[in-house]
């Protein structure tokens, strides 16, 4: 039975489930709450710490709204069957840490290719390999961005505590099937382990998407076409007699393979492109503070936006003109604000938990004349408003 | 083009995709009209099913050919893709057809795995010794001795006897014919279309280009001589060694079983945890 998650039922046995109100729990528990939430009744997923609690969480309770759980072999099999069920209509969801995820890297293109929603959670933890395999990191923002080959475009979300995992993942879900593109939540083992208080909000309150499906079969004739001038297609799902023809080679806009003629991949490509390009102002999203008076600007991401916060409010007691930028959604990268915000200052710093990454993105939108700088940290324990308050007191004082 | 031939079976396939990219020779066809006769014979409605399949040649056989919903997934996969689409479409028929490196090699886990949790899907293996569309490559499958492009002097591994480890992993349905048994591959196709959990047929089939050609069998009909001549009934098999059974192809039905079925199971377990069931479930028997 494909449920979508708004139905009357649905919304009933989520407030018995779920009564609104106050909870504590980890950062995990609430991205398997949100995708609850969000309509999502298909998970496939394989062990890893540290997203495993994603798994359990959605084993125990997906069976009690009438969703399905399934353990698979691997984390290839995981992204694969979520793929398969996206096109019978469940929305799907699989959830991973960083040896999971560069195994899920080559369904994850396909996934772009054939645009299917799904939402794929990466828990980072301490890479490269097995690394510390229980400590949290920031070492996967570009393998977020282009982990998979070729040209493509991608969406990859990354919330700051527990409350912001349930909303980002019911985002996630939003911006996957209203795109027809897969999403990447983007947290990590610090966030996904801590506990935290988050309101359960009423599921009336939560405004759900439902991927566009075609109204007609003339509409359901070009699953790869831009029938309504949205560059988003209706979606013709696997059931309903439409003989619908979905693969990951260059295909024409009724699905079928056309790996020959240039035009048609051109045509493709620049498509899946332009979708994201032009659905821009509803996926982009950042939070700031401070930013009206600043003479340094803070961008920071993930766990290491809290401490970034903490560090800015005390170099404001201390008389400090310091602003703070925290894209949430990291991918594409609100460069255009950050082009803005850098005009209006001298220096930049950017702490995250990795030798350097968020920055790179952050430079190409920074003039020479701005003092940029990393404040990084690896070895699996989060920065401190100490680490990162010495960084901001040491540039204004420079 | 198929309307001019009347060809019975062409109602089953898309036409704007024809003719196929199978070479001249290929068993790919034999698989395919198989498969269709199959679907015809039990009278069951293209709209009732999902063909999955993966990456090589035998992948092509049905995807996009065969006029169904159909997921031309990536290599090795095809399995996992179909294990969602099943739990999504319990009452659709959901098809695997693919090859044996694709299958039985890259993707030999998920197969496996498969066959242990005996979800109802019916995969069609197409076992041609090779990996044919990148050119002639050693497989998993390729007989010990044989000559392919990575094995330019002889192989000096062992074939993966993928039926009988099928068989062993918990399938429901497992059988094995060649494509010069088009008649009871069909039997055998129908049965595992209607077996309650996972099946398997097995096809062997002939690639007298990146096969044959290097093997002293360029003709596609050498090809199915030595199928002919070297099929044992499994019954037979049954009394015969090891080394007896060496470079023979036992043909037939391996298993033939009911054991509880994974989406039944899942279901059924979402019924006991909500105490009641859903839409659509009251036509259930
Ligand atoms: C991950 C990956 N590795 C390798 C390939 C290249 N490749 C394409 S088809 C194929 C072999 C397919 O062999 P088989 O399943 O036996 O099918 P056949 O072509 O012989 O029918 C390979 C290795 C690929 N597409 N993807």
């Amino acid at each position: 039975m494909i449920i979508r998650g708004d139905e009357p039922e649905q919304i009933a046995l989520l407030k018995k489930l779920y009564p609104k109100g106050n909870y504590f729990m980890q950062g995990d528990e609430a991205i398997a709450y949100g995708a609850i939430f969000a309509g999502c009744r298909f998970y496939a997923g394989y062990p890893i710490t540290p997203a495993s609690e994603i798994a359990e969480t959605m084993a125990r309770e997906l069976p009690k709204v009438r969703g399905y759980y399934i353990q698979m072999e691997d984390e290839i099999g995981s992204i694969a069957a979520i793929i398969g069920a996206s096109w019978t209509g469940l929305k799907s969801m699989t959830a991973t840490s960083g040896p999971g995820f560069s195994l899920m890297m080559e369904n994850l293109g396909y996934a772009i290719m054939t645009e299917t929603p799904i939402v794929v959670v990466d828990v980072q933890r301490s890479g490269p390999s097995t690394g510390q395999a229980t400590k949290g990191a920031q070492g996967d923002f570009f393998q977020a961005r282009w982990g998979t080959h070729g040209d493509h475009p991608i969406v990859a979300i990354s919330p700051i505590s527990v409350e912001d995992s349930f909303w980002e993942t019911i985002r996630a879900f939003n911006i996957s099937e209203k795109l027809r593109i897969p999403v990447v939540l983007l947290t990590d083992g610090v966030i996904g382990h801590a506990r935290e208080q988050i309101r359960i909000p009423d599921p009336e309150e939560v405004e759900i998407v439902y991927r566009k499906l075609p109204k007609n079969e003339e509409e359901a004739k070009y699953p790869f076409g831009d029938v309504d001038g949205s560059l988003v297609p209706p979606m013709p799902l696997f059931g309903h007699g439409y003989f619908t023809h979905v693969t990951g080679s260059t295909h024409k806009e009724t699905g079928l393979r056309d790996v020959y003629t240039p035009e048609v991949h051109i045509k493709l490509v620049n498509r899946l492109h332009k979708k994201v390009e032009k659905h821009e102002k509803e996926i982009e999203k950042w939070e700031e503070h401070f930013t009206d008076d600043m003479e340094i600007l803070v961008i920071s991401w993930g766990v290491s936006a809290r401490p970034s916060f903490g560090a800015v409010l005390r170099a404001r007691e201390e008389g400090i003109k310091v602003g703070l930028f925290i894209p949430k959604t990291v991918h594409p990268f609100p460069g255009r604000r950050v082009k803005e915000l850098a005009r209006k200052v001298r220096a930049i710093l950017v702490p995250e938990m990795n030798l350097g990454q968020l920055i790179l993105e952050v430079q190409r939108y920074v003039n020479d004349d701005v003092i940029l700088k990393g404040v990084n940290k690896i070895g699996g324990v989060p920065l401190t408003v100490e680490e990162i308050l010495r960084e901001i007191r040491g540039v204004w004082d420079g | 083009m198929a309307e001019k031939t009347k060809y019975k079976m062409a109602r089953y396939l898309r036409k704007e995709a024809l003719p196929t990219a199978l070479c001249p020779g290929c068993g790919g066809g034999t698989v395919l009209n198989a498969f269709a006769n199959a679907i015809d014979q039990l009278k069951l409605d293209p709209r009732d099913l999902v063909v999955v399949s993966g990456i090589g040649c035998s992948a092509w056989i049905a995807s996009p050919y065969f006029l169904a919903d159909t997921l031309h997934t990536t290599h090795g996969r095809a399995i996992a893709f179909a294990t969602g689409v099943k739990v999504g479409l319990p009452d659709k028929k959901v098809v695997v057809i693919s090859g044996d490196g694709d299958l039985a090699g890259i993707g030999g886990n998920h197969l496996i795995h498969a066959a242990r949790r005996n979800i109802d899907i019916t995969v069609i293996l197409v076992n041609n010794f090779i990996y044919g569309m990148t050119g002639g490559q050693v497989a998993p499958t390729t007989p010990f001795g044989a000559r392919t492009t990575t094995t330019p002097y002889r192989n000096i591994e062992h074939p993966l006897n993928i039926a009988e480890v099928i068989a062993e992993a918990g399938a429901s349905y497992v059988a094995r014919w060649t494509t010069a048994h088009v008649y009871q591959l069909i039997e055998s196709m129908k049965k595992a279309l209607q077996v309650k959990g996972f099946s398997l047929v097995e096809a062997i089939s002939q690639c007298p280009v990146q096969f044959g050609r290097r093997n002293k069998m360029k003709e596609p009909a050498e090809m199915l001589r030595w199928f002919l001549k070297n099929s044992i009934p499994i019954s037979k098999a049954k009394n015969m060694s090891r080394e007896e059974l060496e470079g023979k192809f036992v043909i037939g039905e391996f298993v033939n079983r009911q054991r509880p079925e994974f989406t039944e199971e899942l279901n059924k377990l979402i019924e006991e945890l909500t105490g009641q069931s859903g839409p659509g479930d009251e036509n259930a028997d």
